[in-house]
């Protein structure tokens, strides 16, 4: 491995596609091609489906699956979280078990951590799990889980003992989500949509071999999950869309996709839509209006100045230069810019943003933008956890006084 | 800054004898160190940092582009290398008593007499205009070419020209008034060209200014931050307190936000994107409100010690006001961006 080359790696690839890769295979029948073989995940080890190849060389791989158009094992929803964390820290048996089922998209998989009286401060999870006989035993309630109407897994943060300090009382579990123990609610947002779910558990059951990692060692493993999520790119970037696609393999693949983003068609309003401002400016002839040019130009550049600032990091990694603070600004940046797309929309809208529906313009994409927007700033870390990141990684200012030492048990909660 | 010069000859010489800057952005064959516009961008991110007191503004960034952009070669081979070396001081008249930078706006009129142009009019807000040795003025012509706007020179102390010097709240950049009663001028090229490079060094004038104020804000940015960190009260340093600590974030992510904008449009400026005019005026108005905030953050941050005479602050808040103003407030240049993308 060590000494393998480029045009190496090339060959062997270009040679497996040429005998194995056929676009009317039905899609399990091929993902277990690429399992097996471990050209499906090259930079994974070579005993747990992959190659044990450098993300470098990887990306060759993932260039001569586009040049022949061939699909890639599954990536929809947390999978690939889940298998970054098992592979990191799982047992052999667990590896055994679910990584090549994630890879062929057989199982599909959630995550388990938000509760309701847990949000931005995570690691006060009060979910329990109690070890009775061979099983944990699960009581609890989780909230914003993705896709757990359709997973066949969880990944499970419990609180085990509750005179640890906060961060030490917590394990990490794969939990099986089709139990009785387990009840999948549909959770309804402001915007009509219900993208996520809300989960509760009375008695459910995980078998000891399902614990991932140590006791007590819930919150290390789960900063392995998040680091993934946080990194977005686990591996290879999504497969490529050259080509005809027309084999019954693309089409399956297409409608696993069509599935796992159908709760998701309002990311985009969500994020402000900065890119309907102008024409919407001129359609409705708002932009004759002094101050609301001034507020559209304000608007333009700090879009403008955002998608600068993420160029100027990515710059930087790929130069491989130390990032500097404009790494660490994205998530902050793009809730301004959302919430001044909202106020923008709604200057150029006038009364009719108090539509909704097909009554409103656009049919109803600026309603949705409106009622969207206000998630931005919330999920994955609100903005004021952001500023608190910004503030104590990036200026080292001196951290706040905390409340929760201790036992957890004498800790405040909701 | 306490003389009415404004700068310290002294380190004028420095600069532009072991560093060259001056000329930095100007061909060798003008004496120039032939280097370009980003370099004099980054540059100017320095003296906007260390608040530097000296006529590199109005002689590097309005003059020397000026006559690059307007002046014959004749004229740039003439004119430009003794500001390249720093033996000449010079500036661009634009505005007048209405303080309109809008070229549209120039009533000052340049008259054809004996070979050359005679001046009448009055300039105003113009930088560094009490020690310029050579002006560049921006002037209507009368005569065949009625109504022209196009650009001039002048000797700064040319029979017919007086200056005076304007009692600036920025103290560390002189602006003055000067009246033209006849002074005798030449053409920089010739008129169809005039206005589009007025035009054209206008626009590298704001993004230069643009990196200026974010080296202005990035260095008060810091300031707040280091005291932030020193400062106690209840107890505990102020910088510990979630008030404190989130203006700080939003700080430096307006910071970074308008020196994303300034680079960029430096780098457009210089490659000549044709988008570059538009982030010209993107990059001012972004600059001007960060530094201005930022400026005015630093002093909410630093308490009562910052509103004092004793500490600095006060000079980079005055350099943010002044800047933001100069070349168009924020407003105009939101409008002219809106108008350049064809809203």
């Amino acid at each position: 491995m060590a000494s393998i080359s480029e045009a190496e790696v090339r060959a062997e690839v270009r040679a497996w596609l040429k005998d194995n890769w056929n676009p009317d295979l039905p899609l399990l029948e091929w993902r277990s091609k690429l399992a097996d073989s471990g050209w499906g995940m090259p930079q994974w080890p070579r005993e747990w489906y992959g190659r044990g190849l450098s993300h470098a060389l990887s990306r060759v791989v993932e260039e001569e699956f586009a040049n022949v158009g061939a699909v890639g094992v599954a990536r929809t929803g947390v999978r690939l979280l889940a298998a970054a964390t098992l592979l990191e820290h799982g047992s052999d048996q667990q590896k055994k078990k679910f990584l090549r089922r994630i890879l062929t998209g057989e199982d599909t998989w959630c995550q388990f951590f938000s509760e309701p009286g847990s949000g931005s401060d995570l690691a006060g999870a009060t979910t329990r799990a109690d070890l009775k006989g061979d099983f944990w035993i699960v009581n609890g309630q989780k909230v914003w889980t993705t896709s757990a109407h359709h997973a066949d897994h969880g990944l499970l943060l419990a609180r085990t003992d509750w005179d640890a300090p906060k961060h030490e009382g917590l394990s990490y579990f794969v939990i099986d989500v089709k139990q009785p123990g387990v009840d999948v609610q549909p959770l309804k947002q402001m915007n009509g949509h219900a993208s996520f779910n809300q989960v509760f558990f009375t008695d459910a059951k995980v078998p000891q071999e399902n614990l991932v990692g140590r006791v007590g060692e819930g919150w290390k493993v789960a900063m392995t999950t998040l680091a993934h999520e946080r990194r977005g790119a686990d591996g290879l970037a999504p497969p490529s869309r050259r080509g005809t696609r027309l084999g019954r393999t693309h089409a399956e693949e297409r409608a696993e996709t069509e599935k796992a983003n159908q709760p998701y068609t309002w990311y985009p309003q969500r994020a402000g839509r900065v890119d309907l401002i102008l024409d919407r400016a001129r359609e409705t002839g708002a932009g004759k209006d002094p101050y609301v040019r001034q507020e559209i130009a304000r608007l333009m550049i700090l879009s403008k100045s955002a998608e600068w600032t993420a160029r100027r990091a990515r710059a930087a990694q790929q130069q491989g230069r130390p990032q500097g603070p404009e790494g660490s600004l994205g998530k902050l940046a793009a809730s301004h810019v959302a919430r001044a797309c909202a106020r923008v929309h709604t200057l150029i809208t006038g009364s009719a943003a108090m539509l909704t529906g097909r009554e409103s313009p656009r049919e109803g994409i600026i309603a949705e933008i409106l009622v969207s927007v206000p998630a931005v700033s919330i999920a994955g870390g609100t903005d004021e956890i952001q500023r608190n990141i910004i503030a104590e990684r990036v200026l080292e200012l001196p951290k706040e006084p905390r409340f929760d030492t201790g036992p957890f048990r004498n800790v405040r909660k909701n | 800054m306490a003389t009415a010069d404004g700068y310290d000859p002294a380190v004028w010489r420095q600069l532009s004898d072991d560093l060259s800057l001056p000329g930095i952005h100007l061909p060798e064959q003008y004496g120039g160190a032939g280097f370009g516009f980003v370099e004099l961008c980054i540059v100017e991110e320095e003296l906007g940092r260390a608040l530097l007191c000296a006529p590199y503004f109005s002689t590097a960034v309005m003059a020397a582009n000026a006559i690059l952009n307007a002046g014959s070669d004749e004229q740039k081979s003439r004119l430009l290398p003794a500001l390249a070396s720093g033996k000449r001081l010079a500036t661009l008249a634009i505005a007048e008593d209405a303080g309109d930078w809008n070229p549209s706006r120039i009533q000052l009129v340049a008259t054809p007499a004996d070979g050359g142009y005679r001046l009448r009019g009055a300039k105003s807000y113009v930088v560094d205009g009490r020690v310029a040795d050579l002006m560049i003025v921006a002037a209507r012509v009368a005569g065949p070419r009625e109504g022209v706007v196009a650009l001039f020179a002048a000797d700064g102390d040319s029979p017919g020209i007086k200056r005076r010097l304007l009692e600036s709240m920025d103290a560390t950049r002189k602006i003055a008034r000067i009246e033209f009663d006849d002074a005798r001028a030449e053409l920089l090229g010739d008129f169809d060209g005039g206005a589009s490079a007025l035009s054209r060094t206008l626009d590298q004038a704001a993004i230069a200014l643009a990196n200026e104020m974010v080296g202005g804000a990035q260095k008060v940015f810091e300031s707040a931050v280091d005291y932030a960190k020193l400062r106690v009260q209840f107890g505990r340093t102020i910088g510990s307190f979630q008030a404190i600590k989130h203006k700080c974030a939003d700080m430096l992510l307006e910071v970074e936000l308008a020196k994303s904008a300034a680079y960029y449009a430096a780098q457009a400026a210089a490659i000549d994107d044709p988008q570059w005019p538009a982030l010209a005026s993107l990059a001012k108005a972004s600059a001007s409100d960060a530094y201005l905030h930022t400026a005015a953050d630093c002093i909410q941050i630093h308490g009562g010690i910052g509103f004092t005479w004793d500490n600095d602050t006060h000079l980079w808040f005055k350099r943010a006001k002044s800047s933001e103003v100069f070349l168009g407030q924020p407003s105009y240049h939101r409008e002219l961006l809106m108008q350049r993308w064809g809203v």
